[in-house]
């Protein structure tokens, strides 16, 4: 019992940081099982597949700290992604140029992607109704608008440009002709495609300053400093003279503004705008990575980085368990018994404490 | 030595009314700076109807509120707080999840520039700022990075009070301090009393706990269904006196008649 001092201090350190423990053991276990795993195209597979759900997931993770939850993340995106490739389809056949209807179509889908949070906000913030049913509705509202309006066929015919710009990458490397930035090395054949190395994806260039930035914003300013308080007891928050009401409707829409960017992303990406009905298993992802991520839905817990382990093991796994030949449903277990096992983890070890 | 002095609280014949109930009936009182006041009474005497109408949770339908020797509207907690007046409820409102100093600064959180011109939250200065408030007042907590939710009762209840102080509170008012505390917890919340009075705080004290309140108030404010019915030195009287005017000891006698 005399070295009671030392180890809890080790075992709560371990317990703090065991999210990163599993992802070493999870790529050092797909590493044996999957053929070339640490090959440049699989580090670029999962950076790609994590891309949107990482957007989402930082969304979730100020409505979730904050105490509350964003069930809408998933539809939101899927009506953006409609909006914005119907504005550029029907520009770019009115005669206007490639540059310009994408251009609209990124800030007419971004500024439609606000209203649901702007709308769930209010009616969390000023009539009281629980999150989980506010967002409900919008859950509902935003997949009947999308669905209406693209009738559950992807809409196409956007500018070619646009894929360019989504499928872009920060740098490509071909064997012969050497490392180019943005652009495919010159003098390069559309046969050749196959060997060429490509390693960040623009998309992830994105999503990388936004992380920064908004977990900057969570971690360090007196806005994240709210966000915890009020998930940790509204009432002290109310009482120490924060504008409440107002601090919840800025996450709705920060929350919504990240599915509209992943939607508009998503337009990029696929050259399509596409809602389909699974758009709505992207929210429960976000939710599962923030929570993997040391979250807690009841709220005043979570971090920006925490989310990011989160995404990159969900990520992982899916990517892992592809290479490896692994059936789906598989994963999906493998999903749902890390989710339950982060959560008993979470609770297992105590709390860091000063002397 | 507490008469030459003027109140720095008063109120004069407030009256507060819920539907066709009168919960406060007519009550006067007054609290001079460095004093701490008992107000006693049963469950429904009134007495925190009437804390309230003094923090800005309820407004009163007749009477008036001075504040240091000046009349004063008190609409909401904020006009409360920042005339200097604090409310410490019984939940406390503290964040469990954040640490010491950052609950002492809750919602005036100190700022400072990184990068130049980006605002961020000067952990540092909070940090010394919050150690020096609770130096002060002689409250030991280990370690002021630790989250409220590590911190005993005892603790918690020091921390509710550094905050206050630490913004300027000239008057404090407390609803049942000592109730969910350990014996040696409730000695220190009351020490902690005595400090703040000494400090030339004014001290509103509401219990149940007639011993703790004996031990620290100088006088004492007895309420029975909404009026005033007795005003006593805490020196000049005793406990069963002061039952007898809280359960209305009178009555009892009449019905044996």
């Amino acid at each position: 019992m005399n070295n009671t001092k030392t180890s809890p201090g080790l075992l709560v350190k371990f317990g703090k940081n065991w999210v990163v423990f599993f992802l070493i053991v999870l790529c050092v276990l797909f590493s044996f099982i999957g053929k070339g795993f640490f090959a440049n195209n699989t580090i670029n597979n999962i950076l790609l597949s994590s891309s949107p759900a990482l957007l989402l997931a930082v969304g979730e993770t100020f409505v979730i700290v904050s105490g509350g939850i964003d069930l809408s993340i998933g539809f939101v995106r899927g009506m953006v992604a409609v909006i914005s490739a119907i504005v550029m389809r029907d520009l770019y056949a009115m005669g206007y140029s490639a540059f310009l209807s994408i251009l609209a179509g990124i800030v007419i889908g971004l500024l439609a992607g606000l209203l649901p949070g702007l709308l769930s906000g209010m009616l969390i913030a000023k009539f009281k109704v629980p999150p989980f049913i506010a967002t409900l509705g919008m859950y509902g509202i935003s997949n009947g608008i999308a669905y209406g309006l693209c009738s559950g066929f992807p809409i196409i015919n956007v500018p070619q440009e646009a894929g360019r710009l989504g499928n872009g990458h920060i740098h490509y490397y071909f064997s012969g002709l050497g490392f180019s930035l943005f652009n495919r090395p010159p003098g390069m054949l559309d046969s050749q495609l196959r060997n060429l190395v490509r390693i960040f994806p623009n998309s992830i260039l994105i999503s990388g300053l936004i992380i920064t930035v908004f977990g900057y914003i969570l971690a360090r300013t007196r806005f994240g400093q709210h966000t915890y308080a009020i998930g940790g007891n509204i009432d002290a928050a109310r009482r120490a003279g924060i504008n409440v009401d107002w601090h919840l409707v800025k996450i709705y829409v920060i929350s919504s503004f990240f599915a509209a960017l992943s939607g508009v992303l998503s337009v990029l990406i696929f050259s399509n705008g596409s809602h389909t009905q699974f758009s709505a298993s992207l929210e429960l992802f976000a939710v599962a990575a923030v929570v993997i991520g040391g979250a807690s839905l009841s709220g005043g817990k979570g971090s920006i980085r925490g989310s990011f382990l989160g995404v990159l093991i969900l990520s992982v796994l899916e990517v892992g368990f592809l290479m490896a030949g692994i059936f789906a449903f598989y994963r999906y277990i493998a999903v749902g018994s890390i989710l339950v096992l982060a959560v008993i983890i979470e609770q297992t070890f105590p709390e860091l404490i000063y002397d | 030595m507490i008469e030459e002095r003027k109140p720095i609280l008063e109120v004069k014949n407030i009256v507060k009314r819920f539907g066709g109930l009168v919960a406060v009936n007519g009550v006067s009182m007054e609290v001079y700076p460095g004093e701490v006041v008992g107000l006693l009474g049963d469950n429904g005497a009134g007495k925190s109807t009437l804390i309230k109408v003094v923090s800005g949770v309820y407004h009163q339908d007749e009477g008036q509120v001075f504040f240091k020797g000046q009349e004063v509207k008190i609409n909401n907690p904020m006009d409360a707080i920042n005339l200097g007046i604090e409310t410490i409820y019984q939940d406390l409102a503290l964040a469990e999840n954040l640490n010491v100093y950052s609950n002492i600064f809750l919602g005036r959180e100190k700022l400072k520039k990184a990068l130049g011109c980006i605002d961020v939250l000067d952990h540092k200065y909070m940090l010394t700022e919050s150690k020096k408030v609770l130096d002060r007042l002689g409250i030991e907590i280990p370690s002021l990075k630790n989250r409220i939710k590590m911190l005993s009762g005892g603790q918690r209840q020091s921390v509710a009070i550094s905050r206050s102080i630490f913004w300027n509170a000239k008057f404090l008012i407390m609803d049942e301090p000592t109730a969910a505390l350990g014996v040696a917890e409730q000695r220190k919340v009351l020490d902690l009393v005595r400090t703040l009075s000494a400090q030339g705080v004014a001290v509103i004290i509401i219990s149940h706990q007639l011993y703790d309140v004996f031990q620290v108030a100088h006088r004492l404010v007895i309420l029975r269904r909404g009026e005033k019915v007795g005003e006593l030195m805490t020196r000049e009287t005793n406990p069963d006196e002061v039952v007898s005017l809280i359960v209305g000891a009178e009555l009892v006698e009449n019905s044996k008649k």
